[in-house]
């Protein structure tokens, strides 16, 4: 429908949009809101995008349809007061500790109380004080600082077709929480974070490892290296006021190799290694018919999702590690030569997009010789805050190479970082050279489509794959339901449990009313177009490492250890 | 663990209002009739098999005050506290009764499991305001003597 | 008895009337939720006991030859709960109303009154004069019973007294004789109003949900009446489910539904119990079920049982509980009648408007447009509670005046009292006062004075009731009842809630009253659902019309009406006091000075309130002071 409204006696068209509210935005009006978001159902709890018509009657425009012809006011001397009295109320029920909140900063409840300029809360906090929950690795969840806005519920549930939070109890007691209040690590959590991505107070948050990281630095003896993983790079710019997606790779070792690592290496490396490993193991299962679709097993809330929820599904799911997985066990095998250690205990850190990277690293399928092969894992957000708590400025920073023999990979490593990447790569693999033409005839199968769940077929040999590509474990689910209903069938299926892949994980920095998706995804394909070598059987590094390490190793390094 | 017999009793109800997420409340209005409390234990396991997760069985149980994952007493009192209770009096009442149960606002449920004193919005008797209900009866009129008495009636049954 | 035909209709209604016209003698039993909690099931059981084989009597079951035979029935309530356990006999056309009928009372009413058609004076009831037949009783006379016209008369329970009533006549007529665009357009023309509160045209929403392109559609019945107070639907549901059944049924034709949802508050395990039997029986009889009557409408029922939120008596937080889950309302649009339950396009009204259709499609809508007011055609009923004469449940025409109902049906103000404010529409309403009490009463004019109509549930206050606390337990009520989702309802009533209990506790300030008002205004124009809108009344109302009395307990800490605990002083009698010194030791504040054997003093500033001093005084020396 098309139409003509007036807001604040402008005249403003409106084509497609949704709601009233994305017409408000569109005409350059910033309403406030505090629960909606277009990617998920309209709540409208917080009452703050309220508009009056003229004849003073008011409603929520995130639930209206535009209609032609409507006249609203965004910002009546009423809806002002009132809504400066709903941010009060809110700061009435809220642990208003802010400075020293991990999400200071970058609150949305701070901003708005900040842009309506609150200098005055009259209200006590009564509420029952809540315990902290701590007990994922990779979410910490402080309830005191939540607003019930429902915004995590509906990730949970909508995004992510898991439904572990939910609202409990009513009222002035209502809370959001899980079944019979256990701890979070004991639900179906699958540390997505996404909750924490969506969360816009400090009530859920990354479960900080910063520390960790500093104390290993600070050790003479230790030797601290690190990984890299490929949408950390395209993420981390971001929260430095550069332009979404910008590719910061060069000033992120930069930055590192200053705060004290000892070496950075690039995970794309053993994206490579995973590329070789699950396209030998696609190939095999092809050619034994045995446990198809096989389901990729890079990112550790899908793996968990899968054997949660659909156990049916557990010989589908590859047996390659993921690439943090590889790339430590593989750093830890080299530093295992005394030449190479130098007397220094070795700690492996990996950087992430990812919350759900710091619960892998803690399973024992993916440990090595029984120990643990990536000491610490942190989240590129957690990064950005060592960088500026080192007191670099990102965009000073030249750039610098990731440190040899591991730092470097193919453009079909990088594009890991999105949805699809996988796939793609896997197809660069089985294809039989890297012409230009080849490639782009890759990337325009499907696997890079605009949607969630992607569905192509490519003709490999003397068959036809069946490949699914989809992001989103709620997405993830349906099209496992339809598997398990015989209505569907794959060869194939990449899975990443965050919506659009790696670049959306939930462990990226979250920019105050942006979502970057396409701007990182745009980024991890413009440094793939760059590279030179694109497919991972021609990285020389590749190369070496299974004529070297690699030659009877493979299996132990590379891939998961489940009878153990 | 419960006894094999609760779940027997969960299995009855869910057969009787269908294996589907709409059942959730029934179920769980017919278990908390039958057992006069809700187990947990039994919240989780009427969940996965009606197709509903857990935590949206407990946010649905937690919701509705009728709900309570602790036993309840023998005599279960719900003393009104709607407007026509409410102006004649039956704060009173309810005062009364906590004293001599040695019961509270946040205390419910006497430690001898005899009694559960609880304050409900309206039993729908406000003609005969104010009016508790004992285990389903409605008693009229109550003032804080005639409750006592009534209590101690019911103790007396017992002891 | 199937009743599978229009034939078999005709036929249960013939059986239904020689049932009826073979007794002699009906024995009425009130087993409305009042009067079963007085006692009359009881009485009840007392008659059917003495009457069985007794000389000269046969109950209607088992009929002798020569004898006088009577019918023991239960009724719905009969109304005047508060002198219950209510009895009427109808004697052939004379019916004699008794109040108050113990189980002591049976024999003699059995021996004078059924055999010997005998009135006894002392169990009638005894207004300003003595009266015998109920529709002399002011408080009977004066009402206008299209809703409860059946309570009081027959068997709830009875399919077989309800066919004889008229019951399904107007379904009948709707199945065979109407279109379903006919029955809406009745509706439509009758003026009819939702009863729930809000008074939207019932006409209007069927037609909305007629027109809906989805072919599957609902009719739901809105029984989860909580309003604090309020209990009318209930009493309709307990006292005659067959009629709000046949409403949903017409309904149901009208709009298309073939499934229909009764949602009845679990505290209301009477009306269960007998919609659950109407159920059954109507099944068994072949009126609910597939192709009814024969026609080509198909219909089933299922009932509800709310688990104990207020808040569910809004339509998208009813449909959610239906549907298993959190009662939390959604935002709308879109609304109930394009997406309500299953997503489906749904009719729901609530009990007392449903019950109010058969009698249109039967009688017409000019016939219904000659009751009432002109925006507001038909009656209401309510709930008369509080400091009045005749507490009970009536129905009179809209635009009926407090006065008509407090002083002509009420009987006035309870001994000693005088009238101060009526609280009308509970939780989600206001007051009036003296000064509203010939405004005709309807769904316009009691917006005028911030209030509503509401579901129907009228609490008459006297001096006794103080404002102040009126409000702040309205607050309490619906701040338990918030269901947590936006903002302004969840901590807006909190915060409205801590105001006024600091304001009762002595404790308040001028500008509270200030922020209370602000707070009512946001809260009123900013929540999501009816329920938060609707959550300020009571203050708003109150703080306008009483705003003297919220400044009496700030400034002179003082509560007029002698209810608020914490404004209460503590005097010690200086002339009683013999300085025993008994108070000041149990006094847990510490407030109580003085020399032994001389007499003690009260600090008021360091008192709270608490009364212990005066339990323990040996002496009668403490008195209050207000």
């Amino acid at each position: 429908m098309m139409g003509v409204m007036t807001i604040n006696g402008r005249r403003v068209t409106f084509t497609d949009e949704k709601n009233v509210l994305s017409v408000i935005r569109k005409a350059g009006i910033s309403i406030p809101t505090l629960c909606y978001l277009s990617e998920m159902s309209t709540f409208g709890a917080c009452r703050l995008c309220m508009v009056e018509n003229e004849r003073g009657k008011m409603f929520a425009s995130c639930s209206e349809v535009p209609k032609d012809g409507m006249t609203i006011f965004t910002n009546t001397k009423r809806l002002q007061k009132y809504r400066k009295m709903i941010i009060q109320l809110l700061l009435g029920s809220h642990d208003r500790d802010c400075t020293t909140c991990a999400q200071s900063g970058d609150c949305r409840l701070q901003d708005l109380a900040r842009k309506m300029n609150i200098t005055d809360v009259p209200y006590q906090d009564t509420r029952e004080r809540r315990e902290i929950d701590v007990s994922s690795p990779s979410i910490v969840r402080n309830m005191n600082k939540c607003i019930l806005c429902g915004d995590c519920v509906r990730a949970c549930s909508e995004l992510q077709g898991l439904g572990v939070l939910e609202f409990t109890r009513r009222g002035a007691d209502a809370l959001v929480s899980t079944a019979f209040d256990r701890p979070i690590a004991e639900t179906a959590c699958v540390g997505c974070g996404q909750c924490r991505v969506y969360c816009p107070t400090g009530a859920i948050t990354i479960h900080s490892n910063v520390d960790d990281v500093w104390d290993a630095i600070g050790d003479p003896n230790i030797r601290v290296v690190a990984q890299v993983a490929p949408a950390v790079r395209v993420a981390v710019g971001d929260a430095f006021g550069m332009k979404d997606g910008t590719g910061v790779m060069g000033m992120i070792v930069n930055a590192m190799h200053r705060m004290g690592f000892d070496e950075v290496y690039d995970t794309t490396l053993s994206a490579d290694l995973t590329i070789m490993e699950e396209a030998n193991e696609f190939l095999e299962r092809l050619s034994k018919g045995e446990d198809l679709p096989l389901m990729t097993s890079c990112c550790p809330a899908w793996v968990k999702f899968c054997h949660d929820q659909y156990p049916e599904f557990d010989r589908n799911v590859s047996t390659c590690r993921s690439p943090q997985g590889m790339m430590s066990a593989v750093l830890k095998e080299y530093y295992r030569d005394p030449e190479n250690a130098g007397g220094k205990k070795t700690v492996v850190v990996s950087v992430m997009p990812c919350t759900a990277k710091k619960m892998e690293i803690r399973w024992k399928r993916n440990y090595t010789k029984g120990q643990k092969d990536t000491d610490i894992s942190i989240t590129s957000t957690e990064l950005v805050n060592m960088i500026r708590d080192f007191g670099l400025d990102l965009q000073m920073l030249d750039p610098e190479a990731c440190d040899m023999p591991f730092g470097l990979g193919s453009g079909g490593g990088v594009i890991f970082g999105a949805s699809g990447g996988v796939t793609e790569a896997v197809l660069r693999r089985l294809a039989p050279n890297h012409s230009k033409q080849l490639m782009d005839n890759i990337a325009d199968c499907g696997v890079r489509e605009k949607k969630w769940i992607r569905e192509f077929s490519i003709d490999y040999k003397d068959r036809r794959l069946n490949i699914c590509v989809v992001s989103g474990l709620a997405n993830a689910r349906t099209v496992l339901d339809k598997l398990k209903a015989g209505e569907v069938h794959y060869d194939l299926i990449e899975v990443m449990a965050c919506r659009g892949g790696c670049v959306m994980g939930g462990g990226q920095p979250v920019i105050l009313g942006r979502t970057p998706r396409e701007a990182r995804t745009a980024g991890l394909y413009r440094i793939d177009n760059n590279e030179t070598v694109r497919k991972c059987d021609e990285n020389p590094l590749v190369q070496n490492l299974y004529k070297g390490m690699l030659k009877d190793k493979a299996h132990e390094l590379l891939h998961v250890h489940t009878e153990e | 663990m419960l006894e094999r017999s609760c779940y027997d009793l969960a299995d009855r109800c869910i057969e009787k209002h269908g294996k589907k997420p709409a059942s959730l409340i029934p179920v769980m209005e017919d278990i908390q009739d039958e057992l006069r409390y809700l187990p947990g234990e039994l919240l989780s396991y009427v969940a996965k098999q009606i197709g509903v997760t857990e935590a949206d069985a407990y946010g649905v149980a937690t919701f509705y005050e009728n709900f309570s994952f602790e036993p309840k007493g023998k005599y279960e009192i719900k003393c009104c506290d709607g407007t026509a209770c409410h102006v004649k009096k039956g704060i009173a009442v309810i005062e009364a009764l906590q004293k001599e149960l040695g019961l509270s606002k946040d205390k419910h449920t006497t430690d001898d499991m005899q009694f559960t004193l609880e304050t409900v919005s309206c039993l729908g008797a406000c003609g005969l305001a104010p009016t508790m209900m004992v285990n389903g009866k409605v008693h009229p009129r109550m003032t804080p003597d005639t409750a006592v008495a009534l209590v101690r009636e019911l103790r007396g049954d017992n002891t | 008895m199937k009743i599978a035909a229009r034939e078999d209709l005709k036929n249960a209604r013939l059986e239904a009337a020689a049932k009826m016209e073979k007794q002699d003698i009906r024995v009425l039993v009130c087993a409305g939720t009042g009067c079963v909690a007085s006692g009359s099931e009881a009485v009840y059981e007392e008659f059917r006991n003495q009457l069985e084989g007794r000389e000269g009597i046969s109950l209607d079951f088992a009929p002798h030859d020569g004898t006088k035979i009577v019918g023991v029935r239960h009724t719905g309530c009969q109304g005047i709960c508060e002198i219950g356990p209510l009895v009427r006999i109808r004697l052939g056309d004379k019916v004699v109303q008794y109040v108050k009928v113990q189980p002591t009372d049976v024999s003699a009413i059995i021996q004078r009154t059924i055999l010997h058609g005998e009135v006894i004076e002392h169990l009638l009831y005894h207004g300003q004069a003595q009266y015998v037949s109920p529709s002399d009783i002011p408080f009977i006379a004066k009402q206008t019973r299209i809703v409860l016209s059946n309570c009081g008369k027959y068997e709830p329970d009875s399919l077989s007294e309800y066919i004889y009533s008229g019951g399904f006549r107007a379904l009948e007529k709707a199945l065979f004789e109407m279109t379903p665009e006919q029955v809406i357009q009745e509706v439509s023309d009758s003026g009819l109003r939702g009863r729930g509160g809000a008074g939207f045209p019932t006409g209007r929403k069927w037609s909305s949900v007629a027109h809906q392109p989805d072919p599957v559609h609902y009719v739901v019945c809105n029984g989860d009446e909580g309003d604090p107070g309020a209990f009318m639907d209930g009493s309709v549901m307990e006292g005659d489910p067959y009629k709000m059944i046949e409403g949903m049924m017409i309904a149901a034709y009208a709009v298309g539904a073939q499934n229909g949802y009764i949602y009845v508050r679990a505290e209301y395990p009477l009306s269960v119990k007998r919609l659950r039997e109407a159920i059954r029986n109507l099944e068994e009889a072949g009126l609910l079920g597939n192709n009814i009557l024969g026609s080509s409408f198909t219909f089933h029922m299922h009932i509800n049982r709310g688990a104990g939120a207020f808040v569910c008596g809004e339509g998208s937080a009813l449909t959610a509980s239906i549907e298993g889950k959190r009662g939390m309302p959604r935002v709308k649009p879109p609304r109930t009648v394009e997406h309500g339950l299953w997503s489906k396009p749904t009719v729901l009204n609530n009990v007392e408007t449903y019950a109010n259709v058969p009698r249109i499609i039967m009688e017409g809508a000019q016939w219904f447009r000659s009751i009432g007011s002109e925006g507001s055609p038909g009656t209401k009923t309510f709930s008369l509670t509080g400091a009045i004469q005749n507490t009970g449940l009536i129905e009179v025409p809209m635009g009926t005046t407090l006065r008509q109902i407090i002083y002509d049906i009420g009987g006035g103000i309870k001994s000693g009292g005088t009238f101060k404010a009526v609280q009308i529409g509970g939780p989600s309403g206001g007051c009036l006062t003296e000064k509203e009490l010939d405004v005709g009463l309807d769904f316009e004019s009691v917006k005028k004075y911030d209030a509503i109509i509401g579901s129907g549930g009228m609490v008459v206050m006297d001096q006794g009731s103080c404002m102040v606390e009126v409000a702040r337990f309205f607050m309490g009520f619906t701040q338990r009842e918030s269901c947590g989702k936006c903002t302004p309802c969840r901590e807006g009533t909190k915060r409205m809630l801590e105001i006024l209990q600091k304001i009762v506790d002595g404790k308040g300030e001028l500008s509270d009253l200030d922020d209370l008002e602000n707070l009512a205004q946001m809260v009123r124009s900013m929540s999501l659902c009816g329920l938060g809108k609707s959550a300020p009344l009571p203050v708003i109302s109150t703080l306008h019309k009483f705003r003297d009395e919220y400044e009496e307990h700030i400034v002179d800490k003082r509560c007029r009406a002698h209810v608020c605990g914490k404004l209460r002083r503590f005097i010690i009698d200086e002339d009683k006091c013999v300085g025993c010194g008994k108070c000041a030791r149990n006094c847990p504040a510490g407030a109580i000075i003085g020399a032994r054997k001389m007499p003690h003093k009260i600090i008021t500033d360091q008192c709270i309130r608490c009364g212990t001093c005066q339990e323990n005084c040996a002496f009668d020396a403490i008195y209050i002071e207000y």
